[in-house]
């Protein structure tokens, strides 16, 4: 079954045309991975689907479920949540891990939720003694980590990754991606990865998108990258750009 | 030839929990060569380059035996004259150029202000050089950027203008920060060639501050790898992949590979002795 369908999507800013006749689908299970350079319209593509950046045409189907403008209603954000670049940027300064949490379960409906809040906490490698922190109080791995137990708490089947590991050192980069290799095997969850770096997409994905300009220019599996089977000449020189 | 010398030093901020050491008696020795340090944020790197052109504020203490530059210790000199080597002597390239640019000011004025602030020249001919600078980094239409203002600009070309910048007024050596992390990968080795090309025509030494391990491989001579603070190995680039600190490894192998898919990355273990581990030397 497809999970995320999008066919020829196109996204505007203005008068800016930011996607131009993208289509792509994801099976449920599977995790594809979008990359390019900044500007090349990766992330405007995950804006569209959450309904972040309203002014869209084409089609998106989520699960089965066609959207339309920017109006998500609550069962679409119950199965797709995203996680975004900056984890100093994306939580409360002034909330607590538990109220971050909490707030999160109170929106998806859920019942005991302080229990639910330990488990979430578990689930991303942190414990129970982060849960009264505050996010200076935290590393940017541990912020990240919050950050994808808060996406994980409506028990979605679609995460939405928009550059999750840039901000981070390679060290905990390697961390965070491990925690979502993991994540995604336990729960049998769909990403679609956002990424300018072709080896951690190739390390996380099966299958890959590499945009240029708002289009799609090549698709391909991991594999192939690999494998030195790239064919188009922009994939080539992103390729021996990050080797 | 040695450049720079820089023996124990010591960063320190006072904090609530009592004083932080941020770089704790660090020593090394730059020449006109390309030297690279690397290490996970908050291991020092950033605060060793900026001490060495005394760009710590108080609170912070800098504290070293020495810091000499061409046989002068940096230490002794006072605020005035420490103003002199800045730019002139040793200058800095910074991290992000949309902070570092004045957005109220044309590229030109700056670039300007910062050739006529260590030359006496006319103004006719502070452009003519300031033109050719921005030639020299492969910068398309100078005409055309001397009248933009840093919004105008991307990041790939607000950097080459803050290496243009720093390179007019002919430094012995250059500290680059991170000067490609805010940047595309494919505009990264664009920016990095460019700044290569000048050093290594002018003869000047680089420092060249980064977190990317694979990056000074490829763009230095020699590379220092710091932990909380401490140098604890020290290697020809050529010879990175090949370190020996249980540290170094682990930065490497934390990275993603095309060559060598795995389903699990190796995460790195942390080990306490490594906060006083000596100096190694694997040279």
């Amino acid at each position: 079954m497809t999970a995320i369908n999008v066919q020829n999507l196109d996204v505007w800013f203005g008068s800016v045309s930011a996607v131009r006749s993208v289509s792509f689908s994801v099976a449920q299970g599977q995790s594809v991975g979008l990359v390019g350079e900044s500007g090349s319209g990766k992330s405007t593509i995950l804006r569209a689907i959450t309904g972040l950046a309203p002014d869209w045409s084409g089609s998106i189907q989520a699960l089965g479920q066609d959207l339309h403008g920017a109006a998500r209603d609550r069962s679409f954000f119950k199965k797709v949540q995203m996680v975004f670049q900056d984890p100093y940027a994306s939580l409360h300064p002034r909330h607590s891990v538990d109220q971050v949490l909490s707030e999160a379960l109170h929106l998806q409906g859920m019942d005991a939720i302080s229990k639910r809040t330990e488990k979430l906490l578990d689930d991303v490698g942190l414990g129970p003694r982060f849960r009264f922190r505050y996010p200076h109080q935290l590393s940017g791995g541990q912020r990240q980590r919050v950050a994808i137990a808060r996406a994980l708490a409506g028990e979605p089947e679609v995460l939405l990754l928009d550059e999750p590991t840039s901000a981070l050192d390679v060290s905990v980069q390697a961390e965070i991606l491990n925690l979502l290799t993991d994540l995604r095997a336990d729960r049998g969850l769909t990403y679609i990865m956002v990424s300018h770096d072709l080896p951690v997409v190739a390390h996380m994905c099966d299958n890959l998108a590499v945009m240029q300009n708002g289009s799609v220019v090549e698709m391909m599996t991991a594999d192939a990258l690999r494998a030195h089977q790239a064919i188009e000449p922009y994939t080539r020189e992103l390729l021996a750009a990050s080797t | 030839m040695t450049l720079l010398t820089v023996n124990d030093l010591w960063v320190r901020f006072p904090t609530r929990q009592g004083i932080f050491a941020a770089v704790r008696g660090i020593s090394f020795e730059l020449g006109q060569e390309r030297l690279g340090i690397v290490g996970e944020s908050g291991s020092g790197k950033s605060m060793t380059g900026r001490s060495i052109l005394q760009l710590i504020r108080k609170p912070g203490q800098v504290q070293a035996a020495e810091i000499s530059f061409q046989g002068r210790n940096l230490l002794d000199l006072s605020e005035r004259e420490m103003r002199s080597v800045r730019g002139n002597e040793i200058s800095m390239v910074m991290q992000d150029p949309k902070f570092s640019l004045n957005p109220v000011m044309t590229i030109g004025a700056q670039l300007m202000e910062a050739y006529l602030q260590h030359n006496r020249d006319n103004r006719q001919s502070a452009r003519k050089k300031c033109i050719e600078m921005l030639n020299a980094v492969s910068l398309r239409d100078p005409e055309r950027v001397m009248n933009a203002y840093p919004h105008e600009m991307s990041g790939g070309m607000g950097q080459r203008i803050m290496i243009a910048m720093m390179l007019i007024p002919d430094p012995k050596i250059l500290i680059a920060d991170e000067p490609t992390s805010a940047l595309d990968v494919s505009v990264q080795r664009q920016v990095l060639s460019i700044m290569d090309k000048l050093v290594r025509d002018r003869g000047m030494g680089l420092i060249f501050i980064s977190h990317d391990l694979n990056l000074v491989a490829e763009f230095c001579d020699r590379v220092l790898i710091m932990y909380a603070g401490r140098i604890v190995e020290s290697c020809l680039a050529s010879k990175l992949h090949e370190a020996k600190h249980p540290y170094t490894r682990g930065l490497l192998n934390a990275l993603p590979r095309l060559d060598n898919p795995r389903a699990h990355l190796e995460v790195l273990q942390r080990q306490d002795d490594w906060m006083h581990a000596p100096l190694e030397q694997t040279q």
